[in-house]
């Protein structure tokens, strides 16, 4: 009994089974004969491990975890405690599912199931039935057919100007191409599963962001098409049938053409040539499927790579399934089956992005269509221009250049286990039991390992750093564009894009800093007549800098426009209801009104987005990642909003203070300063609001013992020291019993119970395995100060 | 509200056999499903978190992972005690309300066995007319002449709203001046 072939499972599936397995490994290590010691954990990961078996494990794997429970029912049946044997046993199984498991992630023939265990199993419904039925579905392969001549759409990249944007494209569709036929493998076994059809989905309309973003209209049309489709189906209108799925495969692969050329061009395959692959008929099918329709009889689901100069070498249309690495044979099961198409499918192992074979034109450098002026910094221009050379150069080498794709997912667990490692380390280092060993072999190996520790810490989250070039330079595509459609001179002025931060805020970064840059222009930048009747060069400027600031990222984006108008902005929040007419605001306070909710609702919907997002989406979108946003501004002179980022997600700087018996974190980026402090310094409006002088100002003081109940030692405010923490535009001073120290810390979420609750943002684990609390220092700022020492719940008393 | 829920368990009766873990609260036993159960520790220090119920005790260190602790004596509105060496946290996994699976931690007094409990076991909650509460058990199940109550974990955990911290209000913005 070998493992089905076919693709039931992914290779994620055997990495979560081999990752139970082992944790099984662990938990087997600590069983006694006659205990029930680990039985639990067995028990659970037994459970876990059948689970996967029911995602159409392969037969092996299943039979084996039957057998597992067998077992494990017959302990908790019969002793509820391990006898000798049944460790033994146990550890024999562990052997063999580590086989089978490696086996089947090197795709060779696994281990038989011992016959004694088989036999426990006999009544089990064996599975052949299953396996063939999927060998059945495996089997229908890609139709793929040339297409008679159809009206092609076709366009011509700017490989010159959009080197960098393209990549990034080309790389993201090539995911996002397999996400949609991961996803279409799915819907043919569950037709109904809604996070499929929201993952297909997502990726088209992903892919008609890009392609819209690069005015790529052929592709951003399709994509819409297909997007619509899916969009109907997500929304009930229409259910998943065989038709639908067609049409998702037709355009799938269509996109996958497209991309594919693209990603030619990017090697420096004749760079600028048009590109057209024919949509018309798949449109019409996409557009068939939406309304119910049959599709037309004549056309099935091929795409025929129509390039214009040159004849379709036919490995391009054969290489389908080789660019799907995982096991995505992209199952069109033809429903009305051709028989043309057997012989193109010659299982022609191609490389994916390797040039075509007869396409090897020497690269001539083909002028690019329409050089609109750039604005970008004359570094970033020359290497722009010296890289399609260089790139073509680079026969066949992959359009991914050194870099190796991985999941974020896996980075994410590396660099929080990494973290783990070096608290394990210091409480290691920190025993007092092993500090008193008083041999220097010890302490030379310890120091060894606090060196290899510190470094890998330090590997692992550089892994996670990317420059912040990458996001700028959209932004010079995007300044542009905007600059042309408006009758605006723009330029754009990048500073910094060296600076390394954290991908996932990169990532989420892009959406606010596109709507940011957009009101620069939109509204911030004068025409080139009003500017130069108000003494200004006609050339607007929008700079956009990135530096390291206070312990974070400061990204800065700065024109030289008519900068806000106060005085409209408040008159706009009263009519709208937002503030009250004679609230008595000052300047900065107006200025924060633009990123109240319902403040800006002009935004026009725009052809990248789909719909405009105010300034309070950008305000959320930096808040979540514990950023902030600060606006200054001078009426006619320009306006600058920066942005202050933590460097990483993961990890934050923190100021580790103690209050009673409890340990809190404080987040360094919020704190502006400490002080011990002196007599005098604290002063009492009504005898009970209490305030201490900060450099000349008052600032109102939160004990924060009382305040979060623990039993502070520091009765008398002048024994405390006050902790400085800003939020926005307010401070307060907390007063803490003691600073302990300053600390990176691996930030861990709280779980759901406390999702509710914003006092604390999260827990650290700390060098002694000590969880402490770090506390969300805007909830404490703009906290009601007579809040303060009431103890809240009506059913509690105090906690522990 | 309470002859609904004594309908309801009297009709589910029959889904309830199977295993369940014991553990005591002072002089009574109680069960919950083996299904929840990912591993037992002992009682270990917990980092308490400010301005939460009483039975939630905070949060510890579970190998690397932060997971919430509940006190299931204060749940219950029992008299606390003094921990004993005996004192147990039974680590469950629970459905979280976003589809999630989460880890949690319940304190117990003792654990007790693991045992098998048949549909004839098994008899719905009685009625107590409001005190004690029965919403978060299952049934009751008598064996080797002891009865031993047994808790929908998941209810005990996941309930909405006992966990909620009054809302400090959070101003949209800086303008509260």
């Amino acid at each position: 009994m070998s493992s089905s072939l076919g693709e039931p499972w992914t290779a994620e599936n055997i990495d979560s089974a081999l990752s139970l397995i082992s944790q099984m490994a662990e938990e087997l290590a600590f069983v006694v004969p006659d205990r029930d010691s680990g039985l639990l954990a067995i028990n659970a990961l037994t459970m876990d491990l059948e689970q996967l078996a029911e995602l159409d494990g392969p037969t092996g794997f299943v039979a084996g975890v039957k057998v597992l429970r067998v077992w494990i029912d017959a302990i908790l049946d019969g002793p509820v405690s391990f006898s000798a044997d049944m460790i033994e046993k146990l550890g024999n199984w562990h052997g063999w599912m580590s086989s089978l498991l490696v086996a089947l992630d090197q795709d060779v023939a696994t281990p038989p199931l011992p016959a004694d265990w088989s036999a426990l199993l006999s009544g089990a419904p064996q599975a052949p039935a299953t396996a063939s039925q999927r060998l059945s579905s495996a089997d229908a392969a890609p139709v793929a057919q040339p297409e008679e001549a159809q009206p092609a759409a076709s366009f011509v990249l700017d490989i010159d100007a959009d080197q960098e944007l393209l990549r990034e494209f080309f790389s993201e569709s090539v995911e996002l191409l397999q996400d949609i036929e991961q996803g279409v493998l799915v819907l043919e076994e569950k037709p109904g599963d809604k996070n499929t059809i929201n993952s297909i989905f997502r990726a088209f309309h992903t892919f008609k962001g890009g392609a819209g973003f690069l005015h790529l209209a052929a592709l951003g049309e399709l994509a819409h098409e297909l997007e619509t489709l899916l969009d109907a189906v997500r929304k009930g209108e229409l259910s998943i049938n065989r038709e639908i799925i067609e049409a998702i495969l037709a355009g799938g692969d269509a996109l996958k053409l497209f991309t594919r050329e693209i990603g030619d061009q990017l090697d420096g395959v004749d760079p600028g040539a048009p590109i057209s692959v024919p949509t018309q008929h798949i449109l019409k099918r996409v557009r068939a499927a939406l309304r119910g329709e049959a599709p037309a009889p004549a056309s099935s689901a091929a795409v025929a790579a129509a390039k214009a100069p040159e004849p379709v070498p036919p490995a391009v249309v054969a290489e389908v399934p080789a660019s799907a690495p995982a096991p995505a044979p992209a199952p069109a099961p033809a429903p009305a089956p051709a028989p043309a198409p057997a012989p193109v499918l010659a299982p022609a192992p191609v490389v994916p992005v390797a040039a075509p074979v007869s396409v090897v034109a020497a690269p001539q450098p083909v002028a690019p269509l329409v050089q609109v002026p750039v604005a970008k910094p004359a570094a970033a221009e020359s290497t722009g221009a010296a890289e399609p050379a260089a790139k073509a150069s680079r026969e066949g080498g992959g359009s991914s250049g050194g870099f190796v794709k991985l999941d974020t997912e896996k980075l994410d667990s590396l660099v929080n286990l990494v973290g783990e490692l070096v608290i394990a380390q210091s409480m290691v280092v920190q025993n007092p039991d092993v500090q008193s060993i008083n041999s220097l072999q010890l302490l030379r190996c310890l120091r060894q390992l606090s060196r290899v520790t510190t470094e890998l810490q330090r590997n692992a989250m550089s892994l996670r750093m990317v420059p912040i070039r990458n996001l700028f330079q959209k932004m010079g595509r995007l300044v542009r564009d905007l600059g042309v459609s408006q009758n605006k001179q723009v330029q754009l002025v990048l500073e910094g894009e060296d600076t390394e931060l954290d991908r996932n805020i990169v990532e989420k970064m892009g959406d606010p800093l596109i709507h940011m840059i957009r009101n620069s222009v939109d509204h911030g930048l004068e025409g080139p007549d009003e500017r130069l009747a108000n003494g200004k060069p006609a050339v607007g400027t929008v700079r956009l800098s990135a530096s390291h600031q206070r312990g974070g990222i400061v990204i800065r984006i700065q024109d030289d426009g008519r900068g806000l108008n106060t005085e409209r902005i408040l008159a706009k929040a009263v009519e709208r209801g937002l503030v009250r007419p004679n609230a008595g605001l000052s300047e900065s306070e107006i200025h924060a009104l633009i990123f109240l909710p319902g403040f800006s609702t002009a935004e026009a919907i725009t052809d990248l987005s789909g719909r405009g997002v105010g300034m309070d989406v950008v305000l959320g979108n930096i808040e979540s990642l514990r950023g902030k946003v600060e606006i200054e501004s001078v009426f006619g002179k320009g306006t600058t909003f920066t942005i202050l980022l933590p460097l990483t997600l993961a990890i934050i700087d923190g100021l580790l203070v103690a209050v009673g018996e409890d340990r809190y974190i404080i987040p360094t980026l919020s704190v502006r300063e400490s002080f011990r402090l002196r007599p005098g310094m604290v002063s009492t409006v009504h005898e009970r609001g209490e305030m201490v002088t900060v450099r000349g100002k008052q600032t109102p003081l939160l004990r924060l013992g009382r305040f979060l109940g623990s039993t502070s030692k520091t009765t008398q405010a002048e024994d405390g020291i006050i902790v400085v923490v800003e939020s926005g535009d307010t401070a307060r001073g907390l007063l803490v019993d003691e600073l302990i120290g300053k600390q990176e810390v691996v930030i861990k979420s709280l779980g759901p119970a406390f999702e509710r609750q914003n006092l604390a943002a999260g827990g650290a684990v700390l060098g002694d395995g000590w969880v402490a609390l770090i506390l969300d220092v805007d909830t404490l700022v703009k906290l009601p100060i007579e809040n303060r020492a009431s103890v809240i719940h009506s059913q509690t008393g105090t906690h522990s | 509200m309470n002859t609904s829920t004594a309908a309801s368990a009297q009709s589910s009766t029959n889904g309830l056999a199977g295993r369940y873990l014991t553990f005591s609260l002072g002089r009574d036993s109680y069960g919950v499903p083996v299904l929840n159960v990912r591993e037992i520790i002992r009682l270990c220090p917990i980092t308490p978190v400010p301005r939460m119920p009483a039975y939630v005790k905070g949060v510890i260190n579970l190998r690397g992972t932060v997971i919430a602790v509940l006190d299931l004596r204060a749940k219950f509105e029992m008299p606390t005690v003094a921990s004993g060496d005996r004192n147990c946290i039974i680590v469950v996994q629970i459905q979280g309300a976003g589809g999630g699976k989460t880890l949690m931690g319940a304190i117990v007094d003792a654990v007790e066995e693991v045992v098998n409990l048949a549909a004839g076991d098994i008899e719905p909650t009685p009625d107590f007319g409001g005190s004690p509460d029965v919403q978060y058990m299952l049934g009751v199940a008598t064996i080797r002449g002891g009865v031993k109550t047994l808790l929908n974990i998941e209810k005990i955990f996941q309930e909405d709203g006992s966990l909620v911290l009054t809302p400090v209000s959070k101003p949209a913005s800086s303008i509260e001046a």
